[in-house]
Parts: structure tokens; C-alpha cells; sequence
């Protein structure tokens, strides 16, 4: 039991450390850029509003997809960066699906959410293929494919999209009422009309098939396996090819679900003011939560948090919202950093323990004349 | 360390209260922004206007800054009680939302939503806060009492500098760089292209945008600015003009390094833009946003606010082309008459 208390605390250790460093060196930077450092605190330590709560909540729902979708492709030391490319793409085919109302009500949102997922799959599918056929870096074609999906989208929305009168934006068709899916309120628990969305039980879910898949079956161990020593993994009868297509096809689908709680539950269509850069904010919810289902909720909820003093920050501190960009940034610096540091402690705890009791067992007449 | 962070928490939570009871109003630690107390010791009650800028902000030398230079021609006419907040670059649409009811929250219940990403958080916010007036620029799709459409004919004022462009060019060759390919800019390149067709049919138009929605980096990119239009000189085009907001700069950078010719947009960029290059710009479509802020706030200072929709054109000299540098004086006869034909219905731009 002693040694698991020891472990969860250097488990917990890191981001801890990683946040209170990430805390001192934003101070460092308030001070050189002479901004006011205690009004600053003061907002970042409010506690938020109802409404706000809410945002966080939503926001957070939607990185959590985003990172999972990443963390798929971590497990594997896959490193899709196209996440961004695939939600944006995949949200699109959905919006276009949902908004032509070819099914009614519920019918038409779960079959778009499948539309979405195939569509993220695909797109995936395309980098994976070129992985396992000609060696392409996973990391070049992702990267190559999110510019093919913004024009792509761009080009198709043209066609996809309509008007409406006096306003400058553009989108797809607005989705009936009975293809939304409606939000959960809170009103028994906090004073807001604001509502999570609904989809928040989606991305539970999706968490919960995370573990579950990767903790719990064979083919999660082959994935973990194939990702932490590919010899190893090929020595035991994985086929590292077909794990590569199967991983990033999983984490396309996974991709594919990121856009669905802003569809069906704020934006109702896709068009030119939907949220981008979804799929990098992703990759840092993964790292911060270390590819954990928990962790990374944790962090999905620090990050969305974050997001949301941007505001607070220029209305209530009167500083840049470009702090909380640069507050996120080293936050993941300093997790990246601190997992390092507390992983050598624990390797020379872990070192020091063994040498003690290989020291006892070998010779403990010498132990007590040292003692 | 866990104790530490919460001994951080609650003491930063309990000075926060400790402000909060003995103001009253969000402790304000801006220079900018005069606090409460200030405000209640002057005579009359300052106007308290809170401004929601698009991505990028106040300091964009375009778009941000004509908005900004109406809110400070008001501050300095009405002495107006001021509280800033920009947009970030993909941020979700409840930013958007939270961003208007803060500066509510805070007191500021005059709002100026700058662009028509704001659209829909303007439709909820306004719906929930009757009392607070609010305008938002470039969109016209709500209607409510409340709410202040302030759209502008940017269509017609590209086509006078379109004109301008033409009457310009010796190499019958001109080039558009358009920010984002959104409804809005597509309408600057219609009405750019009608104007350069009116004097010449037979001149060539480039045209590029530096990127697509949602991403909006190209209002704001220098370098794509720059590279797009160093293509367009390569290939001989001797005047380009730009709806790229910050991107613009890159522009006027390539047509210094060419010795071409190039076209502000939004603010009379000949005198906001760096001044190395400020040589370089031939004439800069204006859409006076800075006017429709003003009028916003005027009409909250005089009591003669309304909601509705008040389109800024030609007529309105709500948009037109700036004559900073004296280049475009010996064409100034043709382009008044171009003008006048548009006033008088006689020219009618197209919108895309």
C-alpha cells in the first residue's frame, strides 16, 4: 500500500509541478511586461460564473473528443497531427448530411454523427495508407492533408452554403429544431439558462470505449505494445502494418466526433465562424493528461477554463489575452519538463530501493556495521 | 503542493471578494479605462462603451482601427468611459458570447460588436438584455430595438478605387488580394472588378485570397500578403489593391520592393500605414466604420438611439477612396463622376 501512495503522488507530482512553474514563470512575464500581477491573480482565481461553468464545461467536452482522437494515435507513437483536418472535414459532411434532412429527428443525428466518424476515418485512412505502402511520415501527409481539408471544405461549402439576408457569414443549411439535440440544464445546480450540451454524455462515452479498448482487449495491447517497442510487438505476432491503418483510422473516426456537440448542440450548421484549431488544442489536452481517459478530462477542463479567461483577462485585468496563450504554452512545456524530472526520481527511487534490499540480502552483518 | 495551490486559491478567491464588496464594479487596473469612482465625480455620467473587437484588435493599422478611431473621436468629443476586448483566433462561439456579457456584467451597456462573426452571440445577448443598446458592424440579419445594424456599401467604394486602379495602370494588368474568402471580402473584389471593367474591359484582374475559412489568419498574415503580391508584380500587374486588413502590410512592402503601385483599404492607409511605405499607396478605399461607431455613440449621448439597420454607402460618404499623397489628383475628375453615376443610380456595383 505504501509504495502505492508513493506512486500516486508522483503520478500527480507532475502536472502539479508542471502548473505551479507554469504559475511562477507567468508572474516573471507579468512583471517584465509591467502588468498588474495581482488583478491578473484575481481573475484567474475567480470562481467562475454559472454561465461560465457551462462554457467550460461544453468547451472542454469538445477537447476531450479532440484529445482522445490524439491520444489514440499517441498510444501507438503515431503522431496525427491531422486531427484538425479530419474534424473539420468530417463536421462538414455531417452538417451537409444533417442539414438536406433526409431522415427525421433522431434518426438523422445518429446517422450523421456515423456520416462524421466514416468521414474522419477516410480522411485518416488516406495517411495511414501512404504510412504502411511507401513510408511517408504519418506527421508530413497529416500535416499536408489539413491544408487539403481547409480548401477542400472551403471550395465545397461555396456550393453547400445558404444565404442568409444581411448576414456576411456563410454556412451550411440551419438544421431543423427536431435535428438538434438538446442541451442539459443546470438550473437545479447553479443559477444559469445557459445548457451543456447534450453530447456531453457522447464524449463520456467515447471516453469510457478509450479505456475500456485499450485497458481491457487484445487488440489495446497490441496497440500499447506495437507503440512501446515495434520489435517486441512484431516478435509476438502483431502485425505492426495493420495496427498502423487500424490506429489511425480509429483515431479519424475518434476525429470525427469532435465537431458533433458544436453541430447539434450551439452552431447547428457549419460555416466560416466555426471554432478551428481544435485538432492542436487536442494534442495538448492529450499531453497534459498523459493519454489517460482521466487525465485527460482533467485537462480538458483546465484547458477549457483557460479559454475562458481570455475575457476576463482583457475586461477585468486589462491585460492581453495572449497571456492565457502563453500561460497554455508553458503549462505544456513545463509538463513535458516535469514528467521528465519526476520520472528520473522515481527511476532513482526505484533504483535506490532495489540496491537497499539486494544490500540487505547480501550482506546484512555489513548493513548494521554501516547503520 | 496540492495544499499550496489551494492556500493560492482561496486567497486569491478571498481578495477577490474583498474587491468586489468594497467597489461594487470590477476592479479596473487599466490606464486606458477610467474606474467607477472617477466617472461619478464628473458632472454628467460618462457614456461607459465597451468594444468588442475582431480578430486582431485595436492596432491593426484596418479594419479594428477605424472602429477604434470612431469610438476615440466620441471618447474625446463626449468623454466616453471606455472597456476593450479582442477576439482570438479560433475561439469558440460562446467566447464570442461571454466576451458581451462580461463587459455587461462590468457595467458597459452600450456594446460595439466589431465584424459579423458576432452575429449570433449579438442576437442572444441582445434578447437577454433589453436595456443595453448595442451595434455591431457588417450585419444587418438582426432585428431587434436594441440593436444597431451598421453595414457599409464596401462594394462601391472598390469600385472607385477599382476606377482609380485602371486610370492607373500602364501595363493593363491589376491584381485583388483578398484577406479571407468570406461573402463580405468576395463583395470588395466585385465591386473592385466593375470598376476596373468601367474604364478598360479589356484589362487583366489577378486576384488571390491568402486563406479560407474558418481560418482567419489571412486578415492578419504579412508575410502571405507579401508573397501574393510579389506574384502578382512578377507577373505584371502595376497596381493591387488589398482587403486583407493586417495581411496588408506584406502588400505595400512588395509593391515598395517592385516600385508598383498599391491600394489601402478601410483607413487612409497612406497615413496609418509604416511610413517607408506609405509612398507606394496610390489611394485606399475607405469604409468609414469609424463614422458608424461615432454615429452609434452619438446617438446614445443624444437620446435618439434606434435599432435598425443604417447602411453606410457612397450617398452616406459612409465609404469612398482617400487622396492622401496627391496620385490620384489628375484622375480625380473621372473617378467624382464615377461617383456621382453610382449616387445617382445611373452605375449599379454588384455585391459578388
Amino acid at each position: 500500500m505504501k509504495v502505492d501512495f508513493r506512486r500516486l503522488g508522483l503520478g500527480v507530482a507532475a502536472p502539479v509541478l508542471a502548473i505551479v512553474v507554469a504559475l511562477v514563470l507567468t508572474t516573471l512575464i507579468l512583471l517584465v511586461a509591467g502588468d498588474p500581477v495581482l488583478a491578473v491573480w484575481q481573475v484567474l482565481f475567480k470562481v467562475p460564473l454559472p454561465r461560465q461553468i457551462v462554457a467550460i464545461v461544453n468547451e472542454a467536452t469538445v477537447l476531450y473528443l479532440s484529445a482522445v482522437a490524439v491520444a489514440i494515435g499517441f498510444k501507438m507513437n503515431l503522431f496525427n497531427i491531422g486531427v484538425d483536418g479530419q474534424y473539420r472535414i468530417a463536421s462538414f459532411a455531417a452538417a451537409v448530411f444533417a442539414g438536406a434532412h433526409f431522415l427525421p429527428g433522431w434518426l438523422n443525428i445518429i446517422v450523421a454523427i456515423l456520416v462524421s466518424m466514416l468521414t474522419g476515418a477516410v480522411w485518416a485512412l488516406i495517411a495511414g495508407v501512404l504510412k504502411v505502402t511507401r513510408g511517408v511520415s504519418e506527421v508530413i501527409s497529416t500535416i499536408m492533408l489539413n491544408y487539403i481539408a481547409t480548401y477542400l471544405v472551403a471550395f465545397m461549402l461555396r456550393g453547400a452554403a445558404v444565404k442568409v439576408e444581411g448576414s456576411n457569414a456563410t454556412s451550411t443549411q440551419i438544421l431543423a429544431e427536431d435535428s438538434r439535440v438538446p442541451g442539459i440544464s443546470i438550473s437545479w445546480l447553479a443559477n444559469t439558462s445557459n445548457k451543456v450540451y447534450g453530447l456531453v454524455l457522447l464524449a463520456i462515452l467515447i471516453g469510457f470505449l478509450y479505456w475500456f479498448v485499450l485497458a481491457k482487449t487484445r487488440f489495446g495491447f497490441d496497440l500499447r505494445a506495437t507503440g512501446q517497442s515495434e520489435s517486441a510487438a512484431v516478435a509476438s505476432g502483431v502485425n505492426v502494418k495493420r495496427m498502423i491503418v487500424t490506429s489511425m483510422v480509429l483515431s479519424g473516426a475518434a476525429a470525427g466526433l469532435i465537431g458533433m456537440p458544436l453541430l447539434f448542440g450551439q452552431d447547428y450548421a457549419y460555416g466560416d465562424t466555426v471554432q478551428a484549431g481544435l485538432g492542436f488544442a487536442g494534442m495538448s489536452v492529450a499531453l497534459l493528461g498523459r493519454n489517460h481517459p482521466i487525465g485527460m478530462a482533467v485537462s480538458a477542463l483546465l484547458w477549457g477554463y483557460l479559454n475562458q479567461l481570455s475575457n476576463g483577462l482583457q475586461i477585468g485585468a486589462g491585460v492581453s489575452d495572449r497571456l492565457v496563450l502563453i500561460i497554455q504554452g508553458i503549462i505544456v512545456l513545463s509538463v513535458v519538463v516535469a514528467y521528465e524530472v519526476v520520472r528520473r526520481a522515481r527511476q532513482r527511487l526505484e533504483q535506490g530501493r532495489v540496491a537497499r534490499e539486494l544490500a540487505m540480502q547480501a550482506a546484512p552483518a555489513t548493513k548494521e556495521v554501516a547503520a | 503542493m496540492q495544499k499550496v495551490i489551494k492556500t493560492i486559491i482561496a486567497a486569491g478567491a478571498a481578495a477577490m471578494m474583498l474587491t468586489a464588496c468594497s467597489s461594487g464594479a470590477t476592479p479596473s487596473a487599466t490606464s486606458a479605462a477610467p474606474s467607477a469612482s472617477t466617472s461619478a465625480s464628473s458632472e454628467a455620467p460618462k457614456i461607459k462603451v465597451g468594444m468588442a473587437y475582431d480578430v486582431g484588435g485595436r492596432g491593426d493599422q484596418s479594419f479594428n482601427d477605424s472602429a477604434a478611431a470612431g469610438l476615440d473621436k466620441a471618447a474625446k468629443e463626449f468623454g466616453v468611459d471606455i472597456k476593450e476586448s479582442a477576439a482570438t483566433n479560433g475561439e469558440a462561439a460562446s467566447a464570442r458570447e461571454e466576451r458581451l456579457n462580461q463587459l455587461i456584467d462590468a457595467g458597459y451597456t452600450n456594446i460595439v460588436a466589431v465584424g459579423f462573426a458576432y452575429a449570433e452571440s449579438v442576437k442572444k445577448v441582445a434578447a437577454a438584455n433589453p436595456d443595453v443598446k448595442f451595434a455591431i458592424v457588417d450585419d444587418s440579419s438582426i432585428t431587434a430595438d436594441n440593436v444597431m445594424n451598421l453595414t457599409f456599401a464596401a462594394n462601391q467604394g472598390s469600385f472607385l478605387v477599382g476606377a482609380a486602379a485602371a486610370l492607373t495602370s500602364k501595363t493593363k494588368h491589376v491584381g485583388f488580394v483578398g484577406g479571407v474568402e468570406t461573402d463580405l471580402i468576395k463583395s470588395f473584389e466585385a465591386g473592385f472588378d466593375a470598376g476596373v471593367k468601367a474604364v478598360d474591359p479589356s484589362i487583366k484582374i489577378d486576384s488571390k485570397y491568402l486563406t479560407q475559412p474558418p481560418d482567419f489568419s489571412g486578415f492578419g498574415d504579412v508575410a502571405k500578403g507579401k508573397a501574393a503580391a510579389e506574384g502578382m508584380y512578377q507577373s505584371g500587374a502595376d497596381v493591387v489593391y488589398h482587403a486583407a486588413g493586417g495581411s496588408g502590410g506584406g502588400v505595400f512592402t512588395a509593391a515598395k520592393a517592385a516600385g508598383k503601385w498599391a491600394i489601402g483599404v478601410d483607413s487612409d492607409q497612406a497615413l496609418t500605414a509604416p511610413e517607408d511605405v506609405r509612398s507606394v499607396i496610390l489611394t485606399s478605399m475607405i469604409k468609414r466604420v469609424d463614422v458608424g461607431v461615432y454615429t452609434f455613440i452619438k446617438s446614445v449621448h443624444d437620446g435618439s438611439f434606434k435599432g435598425g439597420t443604417t447602411l453606410f454607402d457612397l450617398k452616406a460618404d459612409g465609404v469612398g477612396y482617400s487622396t492622401t499623397g496627391g496620385h490620384v489628383d489628375a484622375i480625380k475628375d473621372k473617378l467624382e463622376a464615377f461617383k456621382a453615376d453610382i449616387i445617382s443610380g445611373k452605375i449599379t456595383v454588384p455585391e459578388k
